[in-house]
């Protein structure tokens, strides 16, 4: 039983990650319509600037993890309206391919400007455990689960209660009538990424510490058990792809734990993915997503 | 089959090639004979994709799943079973176009993204699967083919298949099945109401693209000697995309830019890096680690703005501007062009 | 001075020509309506206003001539219902209207117009909360307008507000119309296929046909006309 909640703390602490990254895919979705396969990549990219000014610039953590969020905001925005902007009236295959070029250039870049070597990001958080009762609680998972909840608690809130958040839901819910709303609707399509980018930019921070070394595959692990999240959770909805990112990590890591046989670390991913082709068997919008209805 | 204008060009072109093809071991070294044996392994799996995505119109991030099954299914039969490595090919080709079918019927209930999703599965599961049982399949190490091939022989092994492949590319989009792909690549409700079995034929598509992918496999370890799972990383999936796209979506004929571009563009990214820092005075070392990514990467980029419809529309256009000259050169030529055919062969 | 002018506009959908050189004007104040068969036209020219298709020829809003982008045009008060009711589906009722006002920078005045707008038409207060895209068509159509009203607009376009909806909530729809241009001064430019609604709350009209202006006058006029009387009202 100990063992158990155990797993489930350190599950809920990976799965955080997937949420965050699973998040950042769900806002660019529902705004574009668009799968950014660039994501992960993203998020990489972000982790290595946040090294490179803890490592060569002695900058301590949490300045560095703020201002790298807010770089990759810009960052994310920028690329929307200079990568894709541009091809917005491209077919969804091309827009697709540039995310892919995107992909294959970041993780091409970091790899030239930073080398492949492998590289330490410390965490910032204690990595022992807190005794409760029996159970010895993993320290790092329940941070890196505040860490996520607290932005996803921030985005809501802005979505929900602020005009600006209003206006970006208008514009994806119907971008021509909020034109005529008076909204510039491309500017809040940059803002969306920026968001994105920057949720990528914690999954990554929080997940090159969880790996204890990282190089610029890093993230690429992380990117499937986020795209696995976001769909199990109904590739519009953003609660979906929190709730399935948590619950993904979750079941992995108790899957691992209770089947080590079968279950080898190799394993894990087709495993997660096995589980997720047969949920969309039988509910092909996702745990919570809702069936779009095709009038034929 | 009708031979009209819109059909002699690509089919002048497909001539050409095969001629060049034919040609070319005369005047190549055995290096070069070599690296164009993959071209022609990369051809067929292209060719697979493209029946896939630029005639189905169906996203596939997975395709070098299905190589890995065939070039492991020509390795474990020649090395474990004493087959004619030559005689595994349709085996390999087989085996994976049944892989295609059996993805196919789970996973076409999912559409476009999730689809796409679903298929960058393949290559993940199987590299996993391969690592796992290393009795059958060596694991992680990898594992040797007996016979290990010249440039030349490898160069006269893959090309006449590739020209096989091609032909029977080509037979199979002529006909009903090609038509019902287009159909669903247009739009899916629209094939519905004329009577096309939405589900037995994406599944048809994915299964015969599968297939090709596995011939692909099989040439490429026949090739190399030597057959291991992380070569057919997603990385591998990408870059056929990457091709298809290049060579033109929707054109047969495109895809052996396609294949050049795989083969040719990352052996020779240092050079295209220095041939484009030079002029602007940059001095970035162009042999660093990732320097091939960010150039093929660029250069996908630059395709998909300039010449989204890749080689293959490029061509198509020059010969438009070509034709509209010879006609307006006579002084009045007929006033409104006609609008050339979107897609050939 | 008219509030607004079109001179000559063309306007096309990629390479299919769909405006040959429309011009009319309106005047503050007014309700205009444009008719025409479907296709001739009458959507297209609202579009060509409000930016949402390209065109050429003179648009003068207000003596100065009129942005060509959406955004600017909503700028500059001029707020386009469109075809369909262009409703934010899955927001709220309150927030469709919320977002009717996100021009504005006056918030105790936007919430004021809320007020109204819940008292004018009680069963928005009730189902403020709900989904828009629950509503009924007729609601739609309701909220659409009181969410055009919410920017507090110079000029409001309607594009076929009565498709789709049943004549009793068609008659209510228009005399709240009425009600607005009479009691505010709510200038109106309304395309209606349904022409014996749309001359009887306007006071002049423009008959589109192929793109052009084949008619014009006073509404009470057109009614009498002949040719509408045979092609458009049906007698």
């Amino acid at each position: 039983m100990t063992q158990f909640v155990q797993q489930v703390v350190a599950g809920l602490g990976d799965g955080a990650i997937y949420a965050s990254l699973a998040l950042a895919l769900v806002l660019i979705y529902r705004a574009t319509h668009v799968i950014n396969f660039a994501q992960g990549e993203m998020g990489m990219f972000s982790t290595y600037i946040a090294w490179s000014l803890i490592t060569n610039h002695g900058w301590s953590f949490w300045p560095a993890f703020f201002f790298t969020i807010l770089v990759s905001f810009l960052g994310g925005a920028a690329i929307q309206q200079t990568v894709i902007r541009p091809l917005s009236r491209a077919g969804e295959l091309t827009i697709v391919m540039a995310t892919i070029a995107l992909l294959v250039i970041l993780n091409g870049l970091a790899s030239w400007i930073w080398k492949p070597d492998e590289k330490l990001l410390l965490s910032p958080f204690p990595t022992g455990t807190w005794s409760v009762g029996d159970v010895q609680v993993p320290q790092q998972s329940v941070f890196n689960l505040l860490v996520v909840l607290v932005c996803v608690v921030l985005l809501w809130a802005f979505f929900r209660f602020t005009k600006m958040g209003l206006a970006l839901r208008s514009s994806a819910v119907n971008p021509t009538a909020s034109r005529l709303l008076g909204v510039r609707v491309t500017w809040m399509l940059a803002i969306g990424w920026g968001f994105a980018a920057a949720l990528s930019a914690v999954a990554g921070m929080l997940a090159a510490p969880a790996q204890f070394v990282f190089s610029p595959n890093f993230m690429q692990v992380v990117i499937i058990y986020a795209f696995a999240a976001a769909v199990l959770g109904g590739i519009e909805s953003p609660v979906g792809a929190v709730v399935g990112g948590l619950a993904l990590g979750v079941t992995i890591n108790l899957l691992g734990t209770y089947l080590p046989g079968q279950i080898t670390p190799d394993m894990r991913l087709p495993v997660a993915l096995a589980i997720l082709l047969a949920v969309l068997i039988f509910r092909p919008a996702g745990l919570l997503g809702r069936a779009v209805v095709r009038r034929v | 089959m009708t031979l009209n204008r819109g059909f002699l060009v690509p089919a002048g072109l497909a001539l050409a090639g095969a001629l060049v093809i034919v040609l070319l071991p005369f005047w190549l070294e055995d290096t070069n004979e070599y690296r164009f044996a993959f071209v022609a392994a990369f051809f067929i799996a292209a060719l697979g994709l493209q029946i896939l995505t630029g005639y189905a119109g169906q996203i596939s991030l997975g395709h070098s799943g299905f190589m890995l099954i065939g070039a492991y299914v020509t390795t474990i039969l020649s090395v474990d079973h004493g087959w004619n490595d030559l005689a595994t090919i349709p085996l390999a080709g087989l085996v994976s176009a049944v892989a295609g079918f059996l993805f196919g019927f789970p996973a076409l209930r999912l559409r476009g993204v999730y689809l796409a999703l679903a298929t960058f599965a393949i290559p993940i599961a199987l590299i996993a699967l391969a690592k796992k049982y290393e009795g059958l399949t060596g694991g992680g190490g990898g594992k040797s083919l007996t016979r290990v091939l010249t440039g030349h022989e490898a160069y006269m092994t893959t090309w006449p298949i590739a020209g096989v492949m091609f032909v029977l590319a080509w037979l199979i989009l002529r006909g009903r099945l090609g038509r019902a792909f287009r159909t669903i690549r247009e739009s899916e409700i629209a094939a519905v109401s004329v009577g096309v079995n939405l589900t037995l034929t994406k599944t048809l598509a994915f299964g015969i693209s599968a297939g090709f992918a596995g011939i692909g496999g099989s040439l490429y370890a026949i090739t190399i000697g030597f057959v291991n799972p992380d070569t057919f990383l997603i990385a591998l999936s990408i870059l056929l995309l990457v091709g298809v796209i290049v060579g033109g979506l929707g054109s047969l004929v495109g895809v052996i830019f396609g294949a050049l571009f795989i083969e040719y563009v990352p052996l020779y990214a240092p050079e295209i890096l220095d041939w484009v820092q030079r002029p602007v005075g940059l001095n970035l070392d162009p042999k660093a680690a990732g320097a091939p990514a960010v150039v093929y990467g660029s250069i996908l980029l630059l395709v998909l703005y300039v010449a989204p419809n890749g080689v293959a529309g490029l061509l198509r256009s020059a010969i438009r501007i070509l034709r509209r000259r010879l006609y307006t050169s006579t002084g009045t030529g007929p006033p409104g062009q006609v609008v050339p055919k979107r897609r050939e062969a | 001075m008219p509030l607004l002018e079109l001179t000559d506009v063309h306007a096309r959908y990629g390479p299919v020509r769909a405006l040959h050189g429309v011009s009319l004007r309106v005047d503050e104040g007014e309700i205009v309506a444009l008719l025409g068969a479907n296709g001739a036209g009458k959507t297209t020219t609202l579009r060509a206003i409000s930016g949402m298709v390209a065109r050429e020829g003179g648009v003068v809003f207000d003596g100065k001539p009129l942005p060509r982008s959406p955004e600017g045009a909503a700028r500059l008060g001029i707020t386009h219902v469109p075809e369909g009711r262009g409703i934010l589906a899955e927001l709220t009722v309150r927030e469709n209207l919320q977002m009717g006002a996100y021009l504005r920078r006056d918030r105790k005045g936007v919430a004021a117009d809320l007020e109204q707008a819940y008292q004018e038409l009680p069963w928005l207060a009730e189902r403020s909360d709900q989904q828009a895209g629950t509503l009924s068509g007729g609601e739609q159509q309701m909220l659409a307008l009181e969410r055009a009203l919410m920017s507090r607009p110079r000029l409001l376009l309607l594009d076929e507000p009565s498709l789709g909806l049943a004549p009793l909530i068609v008659r209510e729809f228009f005399r709240l119309v009425r009600e607005l241009n009479e009691s505010r001064g709510l200038t109106v430019l309304v395309v209606e296929q349904n022409a014996n609604v749309a001359l009887d709350v306007s006071a002049r009209a423009y008959l589109i046909e192929v793109g052009r202006v084949a008619l014009e006058g006073e509404s009470a006029e057109l009614r009498e006309h002949e040719g509408v009387r045979k092609s458009y009202l049906g007698y």
